[in-house]
């Protein structure tokens, strides 16, 4: 089981709530069991999100690998200038 | 508004265009005559990116009407360097870094040798104070104050080194620095 | 040994990483020949020129283009209607572009139209007649939350329940206490970020220090107004030259607003005079595409200054209020914020980055940041250099300022106790590997400036800060030249001397001078997609692409040498310049150069070449510790910068110069930021400074050397440590003058900028309570 935290926006949609299990091999699965437990993230998450996983941020990597020893944060999109 | 035919001395080369009244030299280097070294990054001679010398005087060319350089001398950036060889300053700015993006370039550079031409010398100070009216986003000005202060000082070497040559020896040196031949042209151009 | 094109190993020795070479793009712009956005033309083109609304806020109540397309030398004239809205299209870019119905911003583009001049296009837009019907208008942060105040998206935005809007503070349990008032609904987003229990947190504060913030808009000040020429033919093929941060975002987001097949769209990028993230999104690309398609002819369509100011993207004004505690001996116990940001007629202000920027200098137990996206009559907000990070950053820096004078410790002290390291969980959530902050915080402390003993009437101000940097999506094509010289296509736009460093990378990695490697942009039609040149990302990335690209080449020529030699290719490593055999038992072969291989090319199967394709990761954060030393006059309120030093860590400095333009050029739109820069908007809501007098940058005589230490902690991610650099020198500047000016005359700067008459009255506010 993979421990998903939540950050910014997110927090707000899923009632409050920061942290989720789910399973998962990789980010692309973990979104898609996290959007099944929690059916009020899903627009957020198709939206898009930043993953960062062991403190690396992701902002589009579907197939990074991630298991039960990785921090995974989700944070909002971000981009700079 | 009918056109007006003007004829010119640029770069020291004689050129003729037509304009209509309202344009200004900045409109007729960039859109007439193909020469788009001089930027417009205003139009209303806040930023100096435009800058040119007009008989040796700098001024914006943003500010100064086509319909007025007939029987004038401009100097702009594409006259800068003398055939395949940089003027000291533009050799500078691209050793020292000093230009980023590169846009205000032209002005600053354009603007430095305005300075140099008549201050071989200028304090730090002296320098921000001159180029207060180009105004540029990427450097910081750190840089670009410091090439005009080394080329500053490379032109005073260059100048000492040929007065306190004797008579026989100084066809020689001229022949050796090269930087000193360039500045000399440089001068002349600008008048 | 095998040649491994996917070597792990940080490398630390370098022959031509860290020079300082004259950069290859260098002598087109000394002496002019550089060509940028509004510097192409093309044959037979028309001048394009928008329409904006003179209004803030106001229904289009209809608009009559006919005396407009009836004028001589009018080739076409353009509305929304011309732009139908496409299926899978980004709704607010479509608006933003092109008003459809209502005008949300002075500005706001209404209609456009092509001419055979730029004299016919103005007289063609004075005939456009356009029935505006006047709405109330909102352009302040705090306004726009308040209820009853005018509704910028009517339906959009569902209200948000929360308690007092007079002040900022949220805290828990006040809540239940005051009543709840719905909010108008121009509050696009709440976005909540932290950890521990700041309540509890706070009772450990033997300091607690709270204060309000505000910060007004500033523009990216980019010398060179948006331009471009579109030229779209009759059978959907079209061509756009452009001055733009990221050409492949430029064509991707006009075909989706045109409707066009992406391949139809081939965007070349110029010369970029100045973006900061100002030319990270599109204004007139898809108008001038919209024209050139009705006209049937190239159209050009350039910006003039002040419509670079009234109606590009500049970045948020913010309302904040932060309050830290801290115990006697300088922790930090907890740390709260909540941070109000405007972004324009559009959701999307970079309130998230601001709120996660705010503490990540800082190891804290418990932090909470609360974040308000906020939508008002004003331009859609464009990223600017660190989008949302230096007003937080100026807010927290200042309170850790006055936390610090409090307790009577040093600035630089305070910091290092509390300071991120490897391992800290941030403010944000994730858990930082190896990071630079101390290192930064130490370098400056040892600094000379550190050291200037202070007159009269000056003060010395310290600040960090931080940024994300980021990778993202890179292709990189490197072909070897007949005579061993390289042609290396890069897809990320040159904003900061960047094919410098990507020749330098790859002679590096060949072996070879730096000389026999040329760096082009590519256009969008000879490279892989490219990510848009932001959020620092291009040394990191393309540097990274760049060394896999020639790994794959050194493969290929390796191979090639085996092939000739007669040997396995696993029996040929490349070293310096040239194919070896791998030792003694793979034969007594002489060296192959790059060029003798090169020589032999066509002979031995064809061309030679290597390229990378990736969404790259790995990039790592800088941090930076700025030091700044201001002198008032207590008569004037005027203030000057003495003495300036950013010290950053770059993770690995490719080409030093470029790095230190970075940090200084950043620092001074910081200072910019702070003593001056700011957006002023009339009652009618329309901006009444446009243009570069009263929109006052620095200019050359208004700061003093910028003073750098580049500081090197390596980045794991990367082959050779690069960590970004570009945006991070823009987080600290504001608090560190901010706190020097504190520091000279005891006058704390709470809203920005800090202008002379501002700082004068808040000292005769001193001055008077001390009386």
């Amino acid at each position: 089981m993979l421990k998903v935290r939540l950050g910014g926006t997110l927090v707000n949609k899923a009632g409050g709530r920061t942290e989720f299990e789910v399973e998962g091999a990789n980010i692309m699965q973990m979104l898609r069991n996290l959007g099944r437990t929690c059916p009020e993230l899903e627009p957020m998450l198709k939206k898009g999100v930043s993953v960062a996983v062991d403190g690396q941020i992701y902002r589009d990597a579907m197939l990074q690998p991630v298991g039960p020893d990785s921090e995974i944060i989700l944070l909002p999109r971000m981009a700079g200038g | 508004m009918s056109a007006v035919h003007v004829s010119t001395k640029i770069n020291g080369d004689d050129v003729e265009f037509v304009c209509r009244p309202d344009e200004s030299l900045l409109d007729v280097l960039r859109d007439r005559l193909g020469m788009t070294g001089s930027k417009e990054g205003c139009g209303t001679g806040d930023c100096g990116a435009c800058s040119v010398e007009l008989d040796g005087r700098l001024v914006c060319s943003c500010l100064v009407m086509g319909a007025e350089v007939g029987g004038h001398a401009i100097a702009t950036i594409e006259g800068m360097a003398q055939g395949d060889k940089l003027h000291p300053l533009q050799q500078k700015f691209l050793e020292g870094a000093a230009l980023q993006c590169g846009i205000c370039t032209p002005g600053f550079l354009i603007a430095a040798r305005s300075l140099l031409e008549r201050n071989m010398d200028p304090t730090e100070t002296e320098v921000r104070y001159w180029l207060a009216g180009n105004l540029c986003r990427c450097t910081g000005y750190d840089k670009i104050v410091r090439a005009v202060m080394d080329t500053a000082k490379d032109m005073r070497k260059a100048a000492a080194k040929s007065s306190a040559k004797k008579p026989a020896a100084k066809k020689a040196a001229a022949k050796k620095s090269p930087a000193k031949k360039t500045a000399k042209k440089g001068a002349r151009h600008a008048a | 040994m095998p040649l491994d094109a996917n070597t792990p190993d940080l490398r630390t020795e370098f022959k031509s990483v860290g020079t300082r070479p004259n950069r290859p793009d260098g002598v087109d712009k000394v002496t002019g020949r550089a060509r940028f956005g509004a510097d192409f033309s093309a044959p037979g083109q028309l001048v394009g020129l928008v329409l904006r609304s003179p209004h803030a806020h106001a229904k289009i109540k209809s608009i009559d283009t006919s005396a407009a397309e009836a004028l001589p030398g009018v080739k076409a004239v353009i509305t929304y209607k011309d732009i139908p809205e496409q299926a899978g299209c980004d709704k607010d870019v479509l608006v933003n572009i092109m008003a459809r119905g209502t005008a949300l911003y002075d500005g706001h583009a209404v209609a456009a139209v092509a001419a055979t001049d730029a004299a016919v296009a103005r007289k063609a837009l004075k005939l456009i007649k356009v029935e505006y019907k006047v709405l109330k208008h909102v352009t302040d942060v705090d306004e726009a939350m308040k209820p009853g105040a005018p509704v910028i998206h009517p339906g959009r935005f569902e209200p948000v329940e929360f308690e007092s809007l007079e002040t900022a503070s949220h805290v828990k349990g006040k809540e239940e206490k005051k009543t709840k008032t719905r909010a108008g609904s121009n509050i696009a987003g709440r976005y909540v970020f932290g950890h521990g229990d700041v309540d509890k947190g706070f009772k450990q504060a033997d300091i607690i220090v709270e204060h309000e913030f505000k910060t007004e808009a500033t523009h990216q000040g980019y010398i060179e107004p948006h331009a471009c020429v579109a030229s779209v033919s009759t059978d959907g093929m079209a061509e756009l030259w452009v001055c733009t941060q990221g050409p492949f975002m430029v064509r991707d987001v006009c075909a989706s607003l045109l409707g066009m097949d992406v391949s139809r769209l081939r965007v070349t990028p110029s010369e970029i005079g100045g973006g900061f993230g100002g030319k990270t999104t599109v204004f007139i690309e898809p108008v001038a595409l919209a024209l050139s398609r009705k006209a049937g002819k190239p159209v050009k369509v350039v910006m003039s200054r002040s419509e670079v100011f009234r109606c590009t993207g500049p970045t948020s004004s913010s309302s904040m209020w932060v309050r830290i505690g801290a115990k006697k001996d300088g922790t930090f116990v907890a740390a709260d914020a909540v941070l109000k940001y405007q972004g324009g007629a559009f959701p999307g202000s970079p309130v998230e980055m601001g709120a996660m920027c705010a503490f990540a200098c800082y190891d804290l137990r418990n932090v909470r940041i609360v974040g308000y996206d906020v939508v008002t009559n004003r331009p859609k907000q464009a990223a600017y250099r660190a989008p949302g990070a230096p007003m937080s950053a100026f807010a927290v820096e200042g309170v850790i300022g006055e936390i610090a004078e409090k307790l009577g410790m040093d600035a630089i002290d305070i910091r290092l106790k509390n300071a991120a390291k490897e391992g800290t969980v941030s403010s944000y959530g994730p858990t930082f590997g190896p990071v630079g902050l101390v290192e930064t915080l130490e370098a400056a402390k040892a600094h000379k400036n550190y050291k200037v003993k202070l007159g009269k009437n000056q003060g010395r101000g310290v600040a960090s800060g931080f940024w994300f940097n980021f990778a993202g999506n890179t292709c990189v094509s490197i072909n070897l030249n007949v005579d061993g010289t390289l042609a290396l296509a890069l897809g990320t736009v040159d904003i900061g001397g960047s094919r410098a460093s990507m020749c330098l990378i790859a002679a590096e990695e060949l072996g070879i001078s730096y000389d026999d490697v040329r760096a082009i942009i590519a256009d969008t039609s000879s490279l892989g997609y490219n990510d848009i040149s932001e959020g620092s990302r291009v040394t990191f990335s393309s540097g990274l692409a760049t060394i896999k690209a020639v790994r794959d080449l050194k493969v290929r020529m390796c191979g090639r040498a085996a092939k000739i030699w007669g040997i396995p290719e696993d029996a040929v490593k490349w070293e310096n310049g040239a194919a070896h055999p791998a030792g003694a038992n793979a034969g007594g072969f002489d060296p192959l150069s790059i060029k003798e291989i090169a020589a032999q090319a066509s002979a031995t199967g064809g061309p030679l070449a290597g390229h990378y394709e990736v969404n790259a990761e790995g990039a790592g954060p800088s941090f930076a510790t700025h030091v700044c030393d201001v002198e008032v006059d207590p008569e004037t309120g005027a203030m000057k910068v003495l003495r300036y030093l950013v010290v950053q860590d770059a993770g690995k400095a490719i080409h030093p110069s470029y790095v230190e333009g970075q940090y200084q050029g950043g620092a001074v739109q910081g200072i910019g930021w702070v003593l001056n820069e700011e957006y002023f908007y009339g009652k009618d809501g329309t901006l009444q400074n446009a243009g570069f007098l009263d929109y006052r940058i620095p200019v050359c005589s208004d700061v003093p050397m910028i003073d750098t230490v580049i500081v090197e902690v390596p980045n794991p991610g990367h082959p050779y440590g690069v960590r970004g650099v570009g945006e991070t020198s823009i987080v600290p500047p504001l608090a560190c003058v901010a706190n020097a000016v504190s520091s000279a005359i005891g006058v704390r700067a709470r809203t920005l900028p800090m202008s002379p008459p501002k700082v004068l009255a808040a000292l005769e506010g001193v001055n008077a309570s001390k009386a």
